[in-house]
């Protein structure tokens, strides 16, 4: 395996969080550009390309960056999650030999440009839409059934947002950069009982890239590569009427990129855990493992998610609950800031020492219709 | 002041396909519609041809009681058109006596006093341009 074992070379976050004088197009070139530079590779070394949302089709992005010759292309779009989806396909592709060096971009802005409007509709639409659902509602309704069966409770909800904000704190680019109390966020208002202001990520404008690579390519780089060790996906659903909404899809991408990468989740030094709300995580950490179904509440009481001293430090740019969700769509931070970590370029108060594993985790679409979870496990061995 | 009861909720048009018409002009005369694989005597919705399960096009048209159960529920406070006007309302899962767990408003004067598990019954609301009725639910 580890002869075909593709590597994250380069990324790059753009440091807008609001961008009303740019297109979107503008901001998968300022991205695109700020990876490549980052691995040391340029435009013309790029053999396969990858992207989802918007402006347009990847054909339309392709001719926008001035692409050429390229062998591969994929435009999964899985919501928030398809970057990270991307980086496991584009990982896949380079161990097949069909590519050796993916760019991966992702840009919106939707404080900028509203009504930009979702995805479109499915054959579910009259059945949901219909009813007054948003992105907010439809995560409540998982939070209220979580406090139903398990006990869980707001103020343990809170502590997620409370280790975001620690983090962010340090991050000079991060949207909200003050620290908050429990206390802040259960006194904040109700968007969507039982979810609050602060139980919800930001909305910024931005983008950010990844430049994924084969082991060759990598190894004639100067920089520190980070090893695609493992890459697992799933879509769980509404289930014509049998759906559940104490689990996500991570319960079972999660075991897939866990054996891929052949660790369990006690070797993971730091976490990027999708953070479109404070439930989304505490869901999440349950079903990789992290704790006992039921037990997120809990486990995230204390401290445990805090860097660099938490049993589990997770989103140590302040995630999207903090820092940035852009264009709604919050995967790209996630594998962004897990690069960053194994290279030791966290910032230097949240630094997890010598952390060597590190996980990103993405979610897209809603976990109270569909929904699809990428996990990837990654290395920084190289 | 806006309380979610019955008539303050926007009643969009729907567009009904070959495989959901029955059930929306079924909500017109006030019947709420499951459906029913006949090989694996799966009950499902939202409808399809197919059973979900199986894949069977053997599937059938049944007539739910209307009754039901909240499986949960999310009082709204914020929200875009058509909806913007319609704050505080209620969203929610209701499990229905036939199996299904159906998305869905409950309309109630007392959102905040919902809870899970409550019993709920089937309610019809007219489309804007009266072709069509919603199924809606509310307290019993």
């Amino acid at each position: 395996m580890a002869d075909h074992t593709a590597a994250i070379a380069g990324v790059y976050e753009h440091p807008t969080r609001e961008a009303p004088d740019k297109s979107t197009a503008q901001l998968h070139g300022d991205v695109a550009v700020g990876a490549l530079e980052d691995a040391g590779l340029t435009k013309g070394d790029v053999d396969s390309y990858f992207t989802a949302g918007r402006p347009g089709r990847v054909m339309a992005m392709v001719d926008y960056l001035g692409l050429q010759g390229l062998e591969y292309v994929d435009s999964t779009d899985v919501g928030g999650t398809s970057y990270v989806s991307h980086v496991g396909h584009a990982a896949a592709a380079i161990a097949e030999g069909k590519c050796e060096v993916a760019l991966v971009t992702m840009a919106g802005r939707p404080r900028s440009r509203s009504g930009d409007g979702g995805p479109p509709s499915g054959p579910q639409a009259d059945f949901e839409e219909t009813y007054g659902i948003g992105t907010v509602n439809m995560y409540a309704l998982a939070a209220r059934r979580h406090m139903h069966e398990y006990g869980t409770t707001a103020e343990q909800l809170a502590e997620v947002r409370v280790a975001a904000s620690e983090h962010a704190q340090y991050n000079e680019d991060a949207m909200f950069q003050d620290p908050v109390t429990v206390e802040d966020v259960v006194e904040s208002r109700l968007v969507s009982d039982p979810l609050h202001l602060l139980d919800c990520c930001v909305v910024s404008d931005g983008g950010g890239a990844v430049v994924v690579v084969s082991p060759e390519v990598a190894d004639d780089l100067d920089r520190d590569c980070v090893s695609v060790l493992g890459h697992g996906e799933a879509v769980k659903h509404h289930d014509a009427g049998d759906i559940d909404l104490t689990y996500t899809g991570a319960v079972e991408s999660g075991p897939r990129a866990f054996e891929e990468a052949g660790i369990t989740h006690d070797d993971v030094d730091y976490a990027s855990i999708y953070d479109s709300f404070t439930i989304t995580v505490v869901e999440t950490l349950e079903d990789l493992g992290f704790c006992e179904k039921g037990e997120g509440g809990e486990f995230v009481e204390g401290g445990t998610l805090r860097a660099p001293d938490g049993e589990l430090p997770f989103n140590t740019d302040g995630g999207g609950l903090c820092n940035n969700h852009p264009a709604n769509r919050g995967g790209m931070p996630k594998i962004i800031e897990t690069v960053r970590q194994l290279r030791g370029e966290a910032n230097e108060e949240v630094q997890v020492p010598d952390a060597e594993i590190g996980l990103s985790h993405g979610t897209g679409g809603s976990l109270g219709t569909r929904m699809t979870s990428t996990t990837l496990v990654l290395g920084g061995d190289r | 002041m806006s309380d979610a009861g019955a008539g303050d909720l926007p009643s969009p048009d729907v567009s009904p396909t070959p495989e959901t018409e029955k059930y929306w002009a079924a909500a017109a005369e006030g019947r709420l519609l499951v459906m029913r694989c006949a090989d694996c005597d799966r009950f499902y919705h939202p409808p399809r041809a197919r059973c979900p399960d199986c894949l069977s096009e053997n599937t059938e048209w049944v007539e739910a009681s209307g009754e039901g159960e909240i499986y949960a529920h999310s009082v709204t406070r914020q929200m875009g058109p058509p909806y913007h006007e319609a704050t505080p309302y209620v969203v929610a899962y209701v499990e229905l006596e036939e199996g299904p767990r159906m998305l869905t408003n409950v309309v109630t004067d007392d959102p905040e006093a919902l809870s899970v598990g409550q019993s709920v019954e089937v309610v019809f609301h007219e489309t804007d341009d009266g072709e069509y009725a919603i199924p809606r639910f509310r307290p019993v």
